[in-house]
């Protein structure tokens, strides 16, 4: 039988979520036993043309031209899996959605008129279906194996929606905001770093973007009652998953 | 005699979207052009109004494979702005973290995607089929890299664990202790690689070159130095916008640099080796003989044997810190913004990673800007294509594109890094 053919695709990003495969030094060459590795371009000369199998994408959608490749993307792929911040959330690029980007272009290029851009940086799935979201900015590589392993023995991957707080519990990791009164984002974060800060004594940043249903009108409260400033509550909503609607929705409260 | 291009669209085992042009008049090159087409994403516009101690984790985002570059920069500016100097165990401890990146991202490059052009591989899979010791090993060296990293850092990519000031978290002696049996095994493990490396095809090609890179009186340069080169400059780094100049042109979404009043800058590997070869440890310098090296290399294919000698450095400096540290009594120097302006240029694996910042009284950012080295480089890589291409002219498309691919693979570009945007076009006329 062939094997599964796997692509990974690239839009606007730092290149980390896709390098995590290749940081999984003692997996790789077994993952790489179970797969044909038809187009990954940071990896391989060897470039095959679709159908795939399975296909990461990484990034997220932020020119007209991207916004036409992903779809040919999706036509190419049986499963398609966005792995990362970026391509689930819009990235930290996606904080030109709440300001204007040809200020943005005028800043950084003596020449804006040759740069062509969108106004917005736009999730994966606001542009086509997703099979399958992988937080963190950066993904956590575990959890990229189980996803990988999952979609090839046609099973759901398991990475726990619960929030940071779970994290910390199950590590046992006193809680930040208590017992150090560091502001801390875990109530409404994603789990699936282990509760990394906190474990190294910092608050959460929110890097694994909104759990569901998170409450964070009442972490915002409780941040301006530590004494956070207002528009330092809306700078950490702010970061790396600025455009994931509970977090967008929450930094404008705090404009 | 006709005319012809040949075009990649989609550069492969670079980090990062650009693609390759070369039009090709008869036996003459008339055009080799690097186009970065990574969409940008506006660094340097949204930094402003963000707080001063948010830039080490917002600039390393540019770049997942050598984040700790983009938040040192922006550390050690912030730092200067704010008159603190974070000296000791600390400052130690940011080489050690420095040497991973190095050792990862070095290990990244040489073994996964430049050897498999030295052995005719179209990727480091298919090499490990038919070198499965010597891909397991370079494994095992690019996972030490990262095992220091997460160490220090909390994880390997986008590490959680750096601050303005210093660490959130210090390991203890016995923390470090535990990585010296790989590092005593990655350090028998560099001549036996060199031995094979040292064999490898290179091709006849010399160029001169503006080798620009920081430069200090007691160490290899990692964190901090002047910024020197072997045609004449020699200043603070406070100097950097004034010695090279940054300009847009139509066919990057990344700025070229020059140097003022000359022409392209060479950063990485080759110029830090060519002007601070003297301050390699010994076994570095040992590295650098076995692999057939002079104290200067102006072969750019010759570049994986100076990152094996830098590896080789990385590893010895980490054995060194990790056998005087003592854990410090505070992970952190307290910093109180004020306001000014500030730089900070680090040695990224493939050049300088160059920033600056203005913040005001309140610590927020009013102004920056943020140079990858790939963007310095840029010039350069179209420099060494239109020689190189020029003389193998005679060769068949395939085999010209594929030589192309590889003199560019040599400066390790990092394309997403470059955040201003890369795409391979030959065209024969």
């Amino acid at each position: 039988m062939a094997k599964p053919r796997l692509a990974v695709y690239k839009f606007a990003s730092c290149d980390g979520c896709q390098l995590s495969l290749l940081d999984c030094e003692d997996e790789l060459l077994a993952v790489a036993g179970q797969v044909e590795i038809a187009n990954f371009a940071e990896a391989s000369r060897a470039v095959s043309d679709g159908p795939y199998d399975l296909t990461l994408v990484e990034g997220s959608i932020t020119t007209a031209h991207d916004a036409e490749r992903i779809k040919e993307v999706r036509r190419q792929s049986r499963f398609l899996v966005t792995i990362g911040a970026c391509a689930t959330a819009g990235g930290i690029q996606a904080l030109r959605n709440f300001q204007d980007v040809a200020e943005f272009a005028r800043i950084v290029y003596a020449r804006p008129d040759y740069i062509q851009t969108l106004a917005t940086s736009t999730a994966i799935a606001d542009h086509v279906p997703v099979d399958f979201e992988l937080r963190g900015c950066p993904i956590n590589k575990v959890q990229l194996l189980e996803v990988v392993a999952s979609f090839l023995h046609g099973k759901r991957p398991v990475t726990p929606a619960h929030a940071v707080c779970v994290e910390c519990k199950l590590r046992g990791v006193p809680c930040v905001i208590v017992a150090r009164r560091v502001p801390c984002l875990g109530p409404v974060t994603h789990a699936g770093c282990g509760a990394l800060c906190p474990a190294f004594n910092r608050g959460c940043y929110g890097c694994f973007g909104p759990t569901q249903a998170p409450n964070t009108e009442a972490l915002a409260a409780h941040l301006l009652v530590m004494g956070m400033e207002r528009d330092g509550v809306m700078r950490v909503f702010r970061s790396f998953n600025a455009a994931a609607p509970a977090f967008a929705k929450e930094s404008r409260n705090h404009e | 005699m006709s005319s012809r291009t040949i075009q990649v669209n989609y550069l492969t085992r670079v980090e990062g979207e650009g693609s390759l042009h070369l039009r090709i008049n008869g036996d003459k090159v008339e055009e080799a052009r690097l186009k970065i087409f990574e969409p940008p994403r506006f660094f340097e516009a949204f930094l402003r109004g963000r707080d001063f101690r948010e830039a080490p984790d917002i600039t390393q985002r540019i770049c997942g494979i050598c984040p700790v570059a983009y938040l040192m920069s922006a550390c050690h500016a912030m730092e200067s702005i704010c008159g603190v100097t974070v000296d000791g165990k600390l400052r130690e401890l940011r080489r050690l973290l420095y040497c991973g990146e190095w050792i990862e991202s070095h290990a990244l490059h040489a073994f996964m995607l430049h050897t498999p052009d030295f052995l005719g591989y179209e990727d480091a899979v298919q090499m490990a089929r038919d070198h499965p010791d010597l891909f397991r090993s370079a494994l095992r060296l690019k996972k030490l890299g990262n095992t220091i990293m997460a160490l220090l850092g909390g994880r390997e990519i986008h590490p959680i664990n750096i601050r303005v000031g210093g660490f959130y978290r210090v390991p203890s002696r016995r923390d470090l202790l535990a990585l010296r049996d790989e590092l005593h095994w990655a350090r028998d493990f560099m001549p036996k690689v060199i031995d094979v490396m040292r064999g490898f095809p290179y091709p006849e090609f010399e160029q001169d070159y503006e080798f620009v890179c920081l430069s200090h009186p007691d160490e290899y340069p990692l964190n901090e130095g002047r910024l020197v080169s072997n045609k004449g400059i020699d200043v603070p780094i406070s100097e950097y916008d004034r010695v090279l100049e940054e300009h847009q042109v139509e066919h990057s979404t990344s700025l070229h640099t020059r140097v003022a009043g000359r022409a392209a800058a060479h950063m990485g590997p080759l110029a830090r080796y060519a002007l601070n070869y003297e301050l390699l440890h010994p076994a570095a310098k040992e590295a650098a003989r076995r692999a057939g090296l002079g104290p200067v290399c102006v072969n750019p294919f010759q570049s994986i044997l100076v990152r094996m000698v830098e590896i080789a450095y990385a590893i010895e400096e980490a054995l060194r810190l990790i056998e005087v540290y003592e854990a410090p009594d505070s992970p952190a120097v307290a910093v109180e913004p004020r306001a000014g302006t500030g730089y900070g240029a680090t040695e990224a694996p493939r050049g300088i990673c160059y920033q600056r910042y203005t913040i005001d009284d309140a610590g927020l950012i009013t102004d920056c800007k943020i140079v990858a080295p790939t963007s310095v480089n840029q010039a350069v890589i179209e420099s060494d294509l239109l020689a190189f291409a020029s003389t193998r002219t005679d060769l068949p498309d395939g085999r010209l594109q594929w030589q192309c691919e590889q003199a560019i693979r040599n400066y390790d570009p990092c394309i997403s890094c470059s955040c201003h945007f890369l795409k391979l076009t030959v065209d024969r006329v």
